[in-house]
This record gives C-alpha cells, structure tokens and sequence, in this order.
C-alpha cells in the first residue's frame, strides 16, 4: 500500500457512446475535478455527436450551418481531420469515413476529447493517471514510482485475454479494429469496409486524437500502412502494432521501446 | 491487496518468428536493425493451453492471401505466392509492399516502393519473441488497463476493462 493508493480514485462514465474509465492517483483530484472532466466530455458530445440532431457537427452535415459560422473548437478539429486525410493518402477521412458520405469526425473527436480532458486534470495537479475511452486511452506519469503504467492490447478473438502488453509513460495508445460484433470500418477512398487483412491496429505516440486517426488509417491501408507510419518522419513519435487476420503480430521498430517481453 | 485475478489472462503465442527482409526494387538488402516492421507467429491459439511448435515449414501451394490479388512469384523470392498490396498516396510519395506467403503463413514482406529519399535501412525487421505464455501469465495481475477496438456502452460490461475496473486493479 502506497500513499498513491491512498488517494486513488476509479470512475466510470457513459458518454459519446462508449464508456470512459479513469483512473488517478493524486491528492490534488478528488471527485470535484472529475466530475467537471465528465461534464467536459458530455459538453463535447453534445456539440459533436453525428447522433444529435442538433448537434454542431449534425446541423454542418445537413448544411443548415457552415464551416466558417462554426465554432473555434468545431473548425480546429474538422482542420485537424482534413490534414490527415492529406497526409493518410484519404485512409483516413472524416468527410468520407461514413457509407453515406455524411461528415463524421467522430474518429478524431473521441481522442481529441480525451486529451481536453487529460489537460484538465493536469491543470489540477493531477500527474499519475490514465484515462480509458472505450480502449482509447491517455496514460500519464506512472502507475507507482519507477513502474510505467502496463496496457494490455486486447486479443481480438477471446475477450478475456490480452494479446501483449505495453509499458507506458506520458503516451497515448489506441486501438482499432473490426472484432467488436458489428463493427467495421469503411475505407474512405472506396466507401466500402476495409479489407485490409488486419483485425487490430495499436499506435502508441504522443497525441490520442492521432494515434487514434492513424490506428484506423493503417487498418484501412493494412500491411502497407505499417510501413507508411515507419517511413514518414512526420510520424516518427508514433508506434504502430497489429494483428493480421491470420493471427501474426507485426509491429514498427519504434514498438519495441514499448512491448513488454517475459524472460 | 487486490486479488491477483484475471487468471485467464493468458495467451498462447506461438513464438515462430519470420525475420523479414525488405528490399527495394534494385537492390535486396535484408536489414536486421534500425527502423521498421517485425512480424512474429500468432497470437491466438486454442485456448486450451496447448502450445504452438515453431514450425517455419515453407511450402508451396499457399493460400490464404490477406488481400489483393495473387500473381505468380517474382524472381527471388523462393517458393510461395507472391501478393502486391495497393499503392498508398502519401504526400512524400507512393508505398506498396509485397507479402510472400507459403503455407497459409506470411513469410516476407518486400517494399516494392518508398518515398523517394527513404532509405531502405529506415524499414528494417526484428527476430524477437513477444510474450511467452508463461511470461503474460506472471504479469496479469500489473495490467492496469486495456486498450481494444472500440466498444459501445453496452458492450463494457463484458469488456476486460470492466473487469478491471470491477476488480479494483
């Protein structure tokens, strides 16, 4: 029992579909800190859910609003998608994501959220905490002195098991994949699920609402996306790791700073 | 103290690791450290514990390419289908691999194209094991989150993380 232990605090929140989960050791974030962390995010949602009608991004994708009537936070994340629609070949597009052609950022604003969140607790004196939305996830400072904070990669086919573990500290990791029942992922530039030949991609970097956005561009590219995260300097912060349909692992160099290995 | 749980954290990887060799159109260089891709055998199993026997039998005859269309082996690539992926747009230029397989198992990936300027010692493969099934085991109780495709609401309360969650880890 550490003195971290003392003051660990564990929510759970239901919010822009999924289910956020946090977790943080600190004297300085009770549940005052966290409660406006989750009305943050339900704020967010509210402005952003293609689920609302009156949503933001819902009155844009039905043209009763325009791009550059919307708010600062609405522009700065539709900004931030197109450039990696640029940068991802189109593997990544929030204007094309969706089989209806309908705008839907939700790919970029799940991360980007989570990291307004992370900020917040920051800004609270919050150092050791990771927050889970729906297995997207910011994790900063540690678990306990000295121990960097362990997350399991799901196994795509049995939900009880992890299929590596990852040591983290200050990073991001996210994960995409079609293993959840009814779920898939378009590829943007044919409008059609990706076949890619891969169940999951893991990226670990900096950033949530990149890791985020390119966790689902190589799984849209597949094998071939690997190589464009390993070979673009732009992206050198970022590690990917990925389960083909065939169950091999495969993952970047930059990986290996993070894959826990036994003896 | 938490109850060291999750006893079924445990995976069955088959530790068969295929050393990949990238190359470039003119030149074949095998690159063994550096930058770049590593694959290593599965990381499913039965689940009943059985272990998998690293077998790296190639054979031809393959099946099972994961996408693209199959066309015939290119020269020096030994035995297996040979299968080209799409060409990827990126704004420093085009990628497109090419992955060998024999017997059902990936065996190599080769970089048919890269960016201009890339070198091919910026890809580069790896020859380690992940996980040992003994090793994963020995570390269920530390893992202190999970991170998976995305799951709805409804879909937590089977999820790993729920479990953690549920045990206090």
């Amino acid at each position: 029992m550490s003195v971290a232990d003392l003051v660990r605090q564990r929510r759970v929140h239901h919010v822009m579909g999924t289910t956020v989960s946090l977790d943080v050791r600190s004297p300085f974030v009770g549940d005052a800190v966290i409660d406006e962390v989750f009305a943050q995010l339900d704020d967010i949602d509210a402005r952003f859910s293609t689920y609302r009608p009156d949503s933001e991004v819902s009155r844009l994708a039905r043209g009763e609003l325009r791009e550059a009537e919307a708010s600062l936070d609405v522009r700065h994340v539709l900004a931030a998608c197109d450039h990696l629609a640029s940068v991802s070949g189109g593997a990544f597009d929030a204007r094309h994501q969706r089989a209806d052609g309908r705008l839907d950022p939700s790919g970029f604003v799940k991360g980007w959220a989570i990291e307004e969140a992370a900020w917040r607790i920051d800004s609270a004196g919050g150092r050791n905490y990771w927050i889970n939305a729906g297995g997207d996830i910011v994790a900063r400072g540690e678990a306990e002195p000295g121990r960097a904070w362990r997350v399991g990669i799901q196994h795509p086919g049995k939900r009880d098991r992890v299929a590596a573990v990852l040591a983290v500290s200050d990073r991001a990791v996210a994960t995409s994949g079609s293993y959840e029942r009814g779920e898939h992922i378009n590829d943007p530039r044919t409008g059609v699920a990706a076949p890619a030949g891969l169940r999951s991609v893991t990226v670990v970097g900096p950033r949530l609402a990149f890791t985020d956005a390119y966790a689902t561009a190589i799984y849209v590219m597949g094998l071939d996306g690997l190589l464009w995260l390993a070979s673009d300097p732009e992206r050198a912060d970022y590690a990917a790791y990925a389960i083909t349909d065939d169950d091999r692992t495969v993952w970047t160099d930059s990986m290996e700073h993070y894959l826990v290995r036994g003896a | 103290m938490p109850k060291r749980g999750i006893a079924a954290l445990l995976i069955t990887t088959g530790a068969l690791i295929l050393l990949l060799n990238f190359k470039t159109p003119d030149q074949t260089v095998p690159v063994r450290s550096g930058g770049g891709v590593a694959v290593v055998e599965p990381t499913t199993g039965t689940g009943t514990g059985k272990k998998a026997t690293p077998t790296p039998t190639v054979a031809p005859g393959a099946t099972a390419a994961p996408a693209a269309t199959p066309t015939p082996a290119g020269g020096g690539n030994s035995s297996g289908k040979t299968v080209d992926g799409p060409v990827v747009s990126t704004r420093y230029g085009d990628i497109q691999v090419e992955v060998v397989v024999a017997s059902g198992k990936l065996t190599d990936v080769v970089a048919l194209q890269l960016p201009t300027g890339r070198r091919s010692g910026q890809i580069s493969s790896y020859a380690e094991p992940i996980l040992h099934q003994e090793a994963l085991k020995a570390q269920n109780a530390s893992i202190d989150l999970v991170s998976g495709a995305t799951y709805t609401s409804d879909a937590y309360s089977q999820s790993l993380q729920a479990a953690l969650n549920q045990a206090g880890l």
